[in-house]
């Protein structure tokens, strides 16, 4: 079988892949090819009919369809090739892409290949909820898609577990089309989503949201018809006798999202286990030469606008990579504190960085500091970290003391 | 009128499939009628997937005579209907000098049974085998296999279709009458002497109804005449049906439906067994089924891992009798004694690779306490219900058994009439192609000739549109979510259909002309939606 060649194929169409093709086009990279497995691109913003979304990259707010039809306008507008109803199935270490299509087989041998899959939901397989497997459990994006794809209502008496931002988008999507949202449960003790959803999605509704509470149990044979609810303690291990049952015909699980790295796992990318996405550098490359990755496959993002964002700094670094070759990162990027992770996880040294992460639980006025060979480099306070929300911290080339690996800690006032 | 079948089967499990198949080598007509909405629904498709050599049955037994016969000549029938399965090997792992002694007692065993090559093996074996597998010491069983229980049961629902045998579902059988036909209308046998009195049974609860209708009353009489032109009206929720010919196949009902036959005596003990799915990632970790050494006494083999054709990993079951016959519950104590167990034998359980739960029921006559491998009941029973085979509390190992179980109902119909060969019977059935086994050039084939399989339907699985139509089209096509699932294996992933369903729903809504309120997930009652958000 024949390969074409491709100086870049981006494998997904949605934000985060537009915006790459955009802007490696606008970096001079011509030969570029966006494979997406949908019939139309813009990945999962396509169902994301509420508004809300540009604000930081557009500066005014846009619903998700909206904001992904800028950058199809611009992808187009540029002429920049884009398959449609095509699933990559294949890619290999030599960057070897094969996808399937209804027009045949498309065989791809790539410069450079630029991982925007997305990510999945966690589902209730993987929390392992007790109890019966009756019809009426979706998870958020799922129920979102059945409603706002396919026409379909999934339920008219709710109980959402999981306070991340599609459940709560999805309590109140469902409850302006008449279902009743009782409640929302969340496991932690504070929420997973962000405070805007919050106020917007549920307090606005009166729709109660419970923290340290999760479900316990499934009922239901044929079709849901409650689930029990416990209280949690600081271990997050149901308490017993706080088991309490809500009737219900619908459960909507809202538990977390997982980068799709299965074509990267295929392509022998090497991933981080803290965030489920691939371990780069600051040019958000892998492991893999020639294989880089951003947006949700590289770490689960809070707004789409740092997705897009994200995918402009790796064209511009991909542009960089297909002309000359990339400094090597040899410095790594260990954390500490309440910091759960960090991307990119290694540096080269040679330019200025900014380097995204989270923290592992809600903090007020925190301290982050960058420290290498038992000196702080960077130090800087924030008001307030929430997990629910991605941060940055700013490391200039000039603060490094030497190749020795670098660490990022919260620090206790 | 209604039509007079030859065989009536009750249940589309894997046993009652493989009786329907069988008979549609002679020239019978023969329907099989199944409580639920498709084929392979209960124990069938709940279970290990383990093709058993046959060492944990008693040297004898009929349990241990079929098991054995089935791993044996299942090639054939692999063969015959494109049933996957891979000869693995199996290793049953020990640890203590009191496991030997039970290994070396299973393998006695099996030996008297007649299976070939089962022998004691090292740690050094296990290593060059499986060396994730924990354990000092194993018998080691080169002949035991996994299968796709899924697969094994279409394969002979749809041969047996294509070769004449009708299927009902959402037939649950509520009552089985034996009487003559006379001018065509069906006259039930007298009642016997001694039996409840009409008048007080009539007013009475429909249990008890049924009890009075059923054979047992009329033909329990010594001495009652053997009636070679009976027939039995089988009335089931919404139709029912004339048939010479009762065979019982009804796997956790068959104590029920043995009743209605006047077989009053047995009783079975339901016995749920509890598995985890883990994802793929683990797949070159687990190349061959590895079990603990077996505590026949729990009713079980005790929690193993066991490879699936697939790739994944599943780890189970519990043995807990339970009173319900369909509470396929997970429950958190036996969720969290399957992790620890199970890693006794494979310490790389972690939770981030579950994908998900299930849980089957053994329809068990081994009542708890007493435990273990009650065996087989296969009989046929002239005096009280005659034309009728009776097959109760078909348990493990009854998948590997089950063709040469319906050897045995074939025999014992034989010995009452003779049965003509149907030479028109066609033993081959082939299944929908796997896209995904294929190399890129027969894929570029496929799709050149049907562009359906290049919409990858399923991106877990990499299963295309051509195969969910084809699960959907196909003889007994899918109707439910859970039928797509089990015949092309799309949503068995790891995001567990959060990608597909919608699309699937839409197919089988679009294929079958089901409005979006009736679509279900697999029971009745399983609604998917509750309507359209808007009129479309």
């Amino acid at each position: 079988m024949t390969f074409i060649h491709k100086q870049a194929v981006i494998i997904g169409g949605g934000p985060g892949g537009l915006a790459a093709a955009a802007e490696l086009k606008k970096n001079g990279i011509d030969d570029i090819l966006i494979l997406e497995r949908e019939h139309t691109p813009g990945g999962i913003l396509r169902q994301c009919i509420h508004d809300g979304f540009g604000l930081t990259r557009f500066g005014e707010t846009l619903s998700g369809p909206e904001y992904a039809q800028r950058f199809i306008d611009d992808v187009k507008k540029q002429g920049i090739e884009i398959v449609t109803d095509a699933t990559v199935i294949g890619l290999t270490r030599d960057r070897k892409v094969t996808a399937a299509s209804k027009d045949g087989l498309l065989q791809y041998q790539a410069d450079a290949v630029i991982l925007t899959m997305g990510c999945r939901e966690r589902t209730r397989g993987a929390l392992s909820i007790p109890g019966e497997r009756p019809a009426g459990v979706f998870t958020a994006g799922t129920a979102q898609a059945y409603i706002n794809l396919k026409n379909k209502m999934v339920g008219k008496n709710v109980i959402i577990l999981g306070s991340g931002d599609i459940g709560m988008i999805m309590a109140r999507r469902m409850t302006l089309e008449g279902a009743k949202v009782q409640a929302v449960f969340e496991i932690q003790p504070y929420p997973s989503g962000l405070p805007r959803n919050i106020e917007q999605c549920l307090n606005d509704y009166q729709i109660p949201l419970y923290l340290s509470h999760t479900v316990t149990k499934i009922i239901g044979h044929n079709r849901l018809e409650a689930v029990e609810v416990s209280q949690v303690d600081e271990n997050m291990q149901p308490i017993p006798g706080t088991e309490k049952r809500y009737d219900c015909d619908t459960l909507i699980l809202s538990v977390g999202l997982i980068p799709e790295n299965e074509l990267s796992l295929m392509a022998g990318v090497e991933l981080d286990p803290r965030t489920k996405g691939a371990v780069v550098d600051e040019f958000y490359q892998t492991s893999v030469p020639g294989i880089f990755a951003a947006g949700n496959v590289l770490h689960v993002h809070d707004l789409v606008d740092f997705v897009s964002l994200e995918a402009e700094r790796l064209a511009k670094s991909v542009a960089a990579y297909l002309k000359e070759d990339l400094a090597p990162a040899e410095i790594s990027i260990e954390t500490g504190g309440l910091i759960g992770y960090t991307v990119p996880q290694k540096i080269s040294g040679a330019r200025d960085v900014s380097l995204s992460f989270r923290p592992r639980k809600p903090v007020r006025g925190c301290r982050v500091e960058i420290r290498q060979d038992e000196t702080c480099l960077v130090s800087r306070t924030y008001p307030k970290l929430l997990p629910a929300e991605m941060e940055t911290i700013d490391l200039p080339a000039g603060k490094l003391l030497s190749k020795s690996n670098i660490k990022v800690v919260t620090v206790d006032e | 009128m209604n039509p007079i079948y030859d065989v009536l089967v009750i249940g589309a499990g894997v046993v009652g499939c493989s009786v329907a198949r069988e008979l549609s080598r002679y020239q019978l007509s023969v329907c099989v009628a199944e409580k639920g909405p498709d084929v392979c629904m209960e124990t069938s498709s709940r279970n290990s997937a383990v093709l058993h050599a046959g060492y944990n049955n008693k040297t004898g037994s009929l349990m241990a005579k079929f098991c054995v016969e089935g791993n044996r000549t299942f090639d054939q029938i692999a063969e015959e209907l494109d049933i996957p399965y891979r000869r693995t090997g199996k290793l049953v792992v020990g640890f203590t000098p009191e496991d030997r002694e039970k290994l070396e007692e299973l393998k006695a065993q099996g030996e008297r049974n007649g299976i070939e090559g089962i022998r004691m093996v090292e740690r050094d074996f296990i290593d060059k085998k499986a060396p994730c597998v924990g354990g000092n010491f194993a018998m080691w069983s080169p002949t035991t296999a996994i299968l796709s229980p899924f697969q094994f049961t279409f394969g002979m629902a749809e041969n047996a279709a294509e070769n004449g045998v009708q299927f009902f579902f959402d037939s649950e059988v509520t009552q089985i009458t034996h009487g003559r036909l006379i001018n065509g209308t069906f006259q039930p046998d007298p009642p016997k002497t001694g039996g409840p009195d009409p008048a007080k049974t009539g007013q009475s609860d429909p249990a008890e109804a049924s009890e009075f209708h059923s054979a047992k009353n009329r033909n329990n009489a010594p001495g009652a005449p053997y009636d070679p032109d009976g027939v039995y009206t089988v009335t089931t929720k919404g139709k029912s049906f004339l048939t010479r010919w009762v065979i019982n196949c009804a796997g956790l009902g068959s104590d029920r439906i043995s009743a209605m036959l006047g077989i009053d005596e047995y009783t079975l003990y339901p016995c749920r067994g509890e598995y985890y799915i883990l994802d793929k990632r683990l797949s070159h970790m687990l190349p061959l089924p590895a079990y603990p050494v077996p505590n026949i006494k729990t009713g079980g083999l005790g929690i193993h891992l066991t490879p699936t054709l697939d790739g994944n990993i599943m780890v189970g079951p519990s043995t807990e009798y339970i009173d319900s016959r369909e509470d396929y519950s997970a429950t958190r104590p036996i969720m969290d004694m399957l992790i620890e167990d199970g890693s006794r034998i494979f310490p790389y359980l972690k939770k981030e690779y579950f994908i998900r739960n299930f849980a089957g029921i053994r329809p068990k006559l081994a009542p708890p306490g007493v435990g273990g491998f009650h065996d087989f009941v296969i009989e046929r029973r002239d005096a009280v219900a005659p034309h009728a085979v009776n097959l109760v509390g078909i348990e493990s190992p009854g998948l590997t058994s089950a063709v040469p179980i319906a050897h045995e109902v074939i025999r014992l119909m034989k010995e009452v009439e003779p049965l003509k060969e149907n030479p028109a019977f066609n033993p081959i059935r082939r299944r929908a192609v796997t896209f995904r086994d294929k190399t890129p050039e027969e894929q570029a084939r496929l799709i050149k000739e049907n562009p359906d399989y290049g919409e990858i339907i399923c991106r877990c699985e990499t299963i295309t549109k051509a195969e969910v139509l084809a699960a959907i089209r196909g003889p007994l096509g899918a109707k439910t979510v859970t039928g797509v699932k089990y015949r092309c294996r799309a949503m068995m992933g790891r995001c567990q259909g959060g990608y597909c369903q919608p699309k699937i729903t839409e197919l089988l809504m679009e294929e079958k002309g089901i409005r979006p309120e009736d679509l279900t997930y697999e029971r009745r009652g399983s609604y998917l939606f509750t309507g359209e958000v808007r009129e479309s």
